[in-house]
């Protein structure tokens, strides 16, 4: 059981370095649905004494919505968008990896620096769930597609809920199932975003949504007629 | 009672979803507000017992910011009665592609206003850090679809910007609420409650390591959200595209809530004796919030963005306020009652100039007092408040920040504070004294409908303005008990 967990923890950080250096966007959609699976099984196989219902029911929820759920309405926005893959992003794909290599290695440092924690499903959780929120930010921060900055909060929202499965801190289902509806409503709305701004733009690029600032004057033009 | 409070939005906003008939829907919108304040005003006579093992739980604190949030939503929404139906007069020759007032489904806005309501109010009623969580998160998505109102090319980014900054910034305080989990001590068993009281009863047993990170994870993702600088950047562009009504609810009602999430754990803070690091943190975002808003107050163009920045201004103060402690905590919660009011006003106000002119840019609207006689008396009054002007109640909580700041030998915070309110006040007289003198005649404004100003338009910022002035002049003894008991939780 423990091997086959490492193993699951291991897998997920390399699937971060593989989103790294993707850039077409579906098969980016894949990977972070298959990110989803792992992380709603890793609960599953944290649980020390018992896997209580709950833990099985929030782990069903999870992969029902991460894996199946979002990534088909993700799809979707992706074929009506249009777009196959994040041609130019604010940082290239090779230097993405070195990047990722590094937030890597930040991470396991930021874990060995964390105070002394007595419950802890395996040592290298701790830096896995750093390293995929860290990973999330950055795909949000480097990559221009709108979608693609769906993908990166995807891959971060993960990362902190396997911070919480490894800790092995329950919220309790209730709260559990809250977060979820909470996530996958955003990713609803933010899919409804994107298919306006590929209606309005006839391009989902956020680099080019800078017409709002307090320096730039081509806000006015609009508003003067 | 509580769930009363919580249903009767939450089901009106379904109803009105599906609703066909505009008139049934608005009437449903101010009724639905009505009942809520009624409900709200109620809890000051009789206090609702907990509900559900103590999730839903209204102590003081939740009360205050549930009392502003509901006085604002009313006012709110009769102002939008009168918005929406100029608005569909509008509607059929508005022909230009981007112009303020296109086509737009009313329902689903109406809905979502609703639900926007709700969540609001579980943020302030509920104990329970997750909930608080999960309300925060709802009250981004109840709220985005009513920035993209106007479905122009720039509300659309506003909108984006809003829900990609405050998903992240929200998603932080997760972590945190995770992290303050670990501070707990480890021999709990089972499910750890993440209510509020439990952690300030056991509060000396947290580990103070994981809960200082846990602050800081909590102040910089509800910090997001509440617009304290340099998180701010969602929030000039949200308030300036969204309609007015609902910048004012997004500045009066969310950005206190959020405010009252960081407050939340400032109280375990307290009660685990990290009050000191805790205090500093708030004290300095805080200031940096003020720096920023007096920076970009100075020169600006868009006076929707000014009051967008008056609002992380304003924040600044009410996070500097608690950070200094004692005293000046309860003048912060003052301090919130009263921007809410003032900066609610405010942008009705706004929302009448944006009408009448059609441009949010300060240099083509001059004449307001001449044009719009009663918006402008208003929009001078607000001026005067908002900037803490004698005897507006902005000025009495503002001063009592300044008084304890002194008193606890905290030169270099007053002298700055005082140098950066001197210079908004400059940039802000500035906007808004053009724009309320002037010829009218100058600019060649189309002669549209909506140059009449409506009774409906006027009558909610009249009352948010008399609140204040009165404010200033005289707190009445119910307020004044509870701002001392909200005082109290927090360290004053």
């Amino acid at each position: 059981m423990d091997n086959f967990r490492d193993l699951l923890i291991v897998l997920l950080m390399l699937i971060n370095l593989m989103l790294l250096a993707s850039s077409r966007i579906r098969y980016c959609i894949k990977i972070v649905a298959f990110q989803g699976l792992i992380v709603g099984l890793v609960p599953i196989f944290a649980a020390e004494n018992g896997i209580g219902i709950g833990i099985i029911l929030t782990a069903l929820c999870v992969i029902a919505v991460k894996c199946v759920l979002l990534p088909i309405l993700l799809q979707r926005s992706q074929i009506i968008a249009d777009v196959r893959r994040e041609v130019d992003p604010f940082v290239g794909y090779t230097a993405s990896i070195f990047i990722g290599i590094a937030a890597l290695v930040i991470s396991f440092w930021i874990s060995t620096r964390l105070p002394q924690m007595e419950k802890q499903v395996s040592h290298i959780a701790a830096p896995a769930a750093i390293f995929t929120v860290l990973s999330g930010l950055f795909i949000i921060m480097s990559r221009k597609i709108a979608l693609t900055q769906v993908l990166g909060y995807l891959v971060f929202e993960n990362g902190i809920y396997l911070f919480g499965g490894a800790m092995l801190l329950e919220n309790g289902f209730i709260i559990e199932l809250g977060i979820l509806l909470d996530v996958f409503v955003l990713v609803f709305v933010m899919g409804i975003a994107v298919f306006h701004i590929s209606q309005e733009f006839n391009h989902i690029d956020t680099d080019r949504l800078s017409q709002l600032g307090d320096w730039n004057a081509e806000l006015p033009e609009e508003i003067k007629k | 009672m509580i769930l009363l409070l919580l249903l009767i939005p939450f089901v009106a906003g379904i109803t009105a979803f599906f609703i066909r008939h505009d008139f049934a829907r608005r009437v449903i919108l101010v009724s639905a507000a009505l009942l809520h304040f009624c409900i709200t005003v109620s809890f000051y006579f009789k206090r609702p017992g907990p509900l559900w093992d103590g999730w839903l739980m209204l102590d003081a604190p939740g009360l205050l910011f549930l009392s502003i949030t509901s006085l604002l939503f009313l006012m709110a929404s009769l102002y939008a009665v009168n918005y929406l139906r100029r608005d569909k007069q509008h509607r059929g020759d508005a022909d230009t592609d981007d112009f303020f007032f296109k086509t737009k489904p009313e329902a689903l806005f109406t809905a979502c206003l609703l639900f926007f309501l709700t969540t609001m109010s579980i943020v302030t009623v509920t104990q329970h850090l997750g909930i608080l969580w999960v309300a925060m998160e709802a009250t981004t998505l109840a709220s985005a679809p009513l920035i993209y109102y106007h479905r122009s090319h720039h509300s659309l980014e506003a909108t984006w910007k809003y829900l990609l900054i405050c998903s992240v910034g929200i998603a932080l305080a997760l972590l945190g609420n995770l992290l303050l989990v670990m501070a707990c001590p480890m021999d709990v068993t089972g499910p750890i409650p993440l209510l509020i009281n439990e952690f300030v009863a056991n509060g000396t047993s947290l580990q103070p390591q994981w809960l200082r990170m846990a602050f800081i994870f909590f102040i910089v993702g509800y910090g997001t959200k509440m617009g304290l600088a340099p998180m701010h950047t969602w929030l000039p562009d949200a308030h300036s595209e969204a309609p007015s009504f609902v910048s004012a609810l997004l500045s009066g009602a969310l950005l206190n809530c959020a405010f009252l999430g960081i407050l939340r754990i400032h109280q375990i803070c307290i009660a685990a004796g990290e009050a000191a690091f805790s205090q500093e943190l708030l004290r300095v975002f805080g200031m940096i919030s003020i720096f920023f808003a007096a920076v970009f107050i100075i020169g600006q163009k868009d006076y929707k963005r000014m009051l967008a920045y008056s609002s992380v201004e304003h924040m600044g103060i009410l996070a500097l306020g608690v950070g200094i402690g004692g005293e000046a905590v309860f003048a912060s919660m003052f301090h919130a009652v009263n921007h809410s009011l003032t900066k609610g006003m405010l942008f009705l106000v706004a929302g009448n100039i944006l009408m009448a002119y059609g441009s949010r840019i300060t240099d083509s609207v001059s004449g307001v007092l001449k044009r719009l006689t009663f918006s402008g008396i208003l929009w001078i009054a607000g001026f005067f408040a908002i900037t803490g002007t004698p005897p507006s109640g902005l000025f009495v909580s503002e001063f009592l920040i300044l008084k304890t700041a002194f008193a606890e030998g905290r030169y270099v915070t007053s002298a700055l504070y005082l140098i950066l309110l001197a210079v908004i006040f400059a940039g802000m007289a500035l906007v808004f004294l053009n724009m309320a003198q002037g010829d009218s005649k100058k600019h060649n404004h189309p002669e549209n409908i909506f140059l009449r100003e409506r009774l409906l338009s006027i009558i909610p910022p009249a009352i948010l303005c008399l609140i204040t002035f009165i404010l200033g002049l005289y707190v009445p003894d119910f307020l004044n008990k509870m701002l001392t008991d909200v005082a109290k939780c927090f360290g004053g």
